[in-house]
């Protein structure tokens, strides 16, 4: 524990980045659970899901940071709001948008990352994580293509059978009969 | 850089969406707190590849991804549904199948 979460001598940058990337996440995350409109906590949502795509550059996980953008702040965030703008007449704050019994989710949620934050830190305390090298880099996306064709072939076709059932049925369950 | 940064990141970001879901009544909203949980374990997948120097990580982000557009098309349609049937989507007020 004595060097924890203290800017290492391994890369000053990517740490720097990290916890700004990181803060501007939480507060963000933390807008969308607390926030009394519907349509600033999709918004607020946006600011999450292109600060995990940041994180995923830093992780050195650029395809999976595209795909981040472009499935999540491109296409759900237009569903979220298509949902918010058919099931809600008007735009400004709620009164109510939390149920009753909603104090009994900040100990649940406290308690949560308790148990989380000490297994994590029991587990890894002292892993620190290797620079990936370019070369690395550059043969990621090639190795997530020969893994999807290759060592998974079959959970992706399974996948993919699921996306068409998802389609089919949420046309089915949204269609007006 | 540590490990624990990206995992204290995304246990953090994990426990914002249950008290999220917790707390919630409008059922879109509780769809929104389920986007922060799954992309905080996407994170998780993603600092493991990193710590294993391992590509299944990413391989298994992608599929949450999948899994996770196709959940949000099916979760808003049945809010939709629900909307259409009731004129609301307030979870604590949808209580037909209480015993």
């Amino acid at each position: 524990m004595s060097s924890l979460l203290v800017a290492a001598d391994v890369n000053v940058a990517q740490n720097v980045g990290f916890y700004i990337i990181a803060a501007i996440m939480l507060f963000a995350a933390f807008s969308v659970v607390t926030t009394k409109n519907v349509v600033h906590a999709a918004l607020w949502l946006v600011v999450v899901l292109g600060g995990v795509a940041a994180q995923y550059i830093l992780a050195a996980a650029e395809f999976v940071a595209v795909s981040q953008v472009m499935v999540y702040i491109g296409a759900v965030m237009v569903l979220f709001l298509f949902g918010i703008m058919l099931t809600r007449a008007s735009i400004g704050p709620d009164t109510d948008v939390n149920n009753k019994g909603w104090g009994i989710g900040i100990p649940v949620a406290v308690v949560f990352f308790g148990v989380l934050a000490w297994s994590v830190i029991d587990a890894f305390e002292d892993t620190v994580l290797v620079d990936p090298t370019e070369a690395s880099i550059a043969a990621s996306t090639q190795a997530i293509s020969d893994g999807y064709l290759g060592d998974y072939l079959i959970p992706l076709i399974a996948l993919s059978f699921v996306l068409l059932a998802a389609a089919v049925g949420a046309i089915v369950l949204a269609r007006k009969d | 850089m540590y490990a624990v940064n990206f995992l204290l990141l995304s246990a953090a970001l994990f426990s914002i969406g249950v008290f999220g879901v917790i707390a919630r009544k409008n059922a879109v909203m509780v769809l929104m707190s389920i986007e922060l949980i799954l992309n905080s374990v996407n994170l998780n997948l993603i600092a493991f590849a990193l710590i294993n120097n391992d590509i299944g990580g990413h391989i298994f982000a992608l599929f949450v991804i999948a899994i996770a557009a196709a959940e949000v098309g099916v979760g808003l349609a049945m809010v939709l549904m629900i909307y259409r049937n009731r004129r609301s989507i307030a979870l604590d007020e949808l209580s037909e199948m209480h015993g």
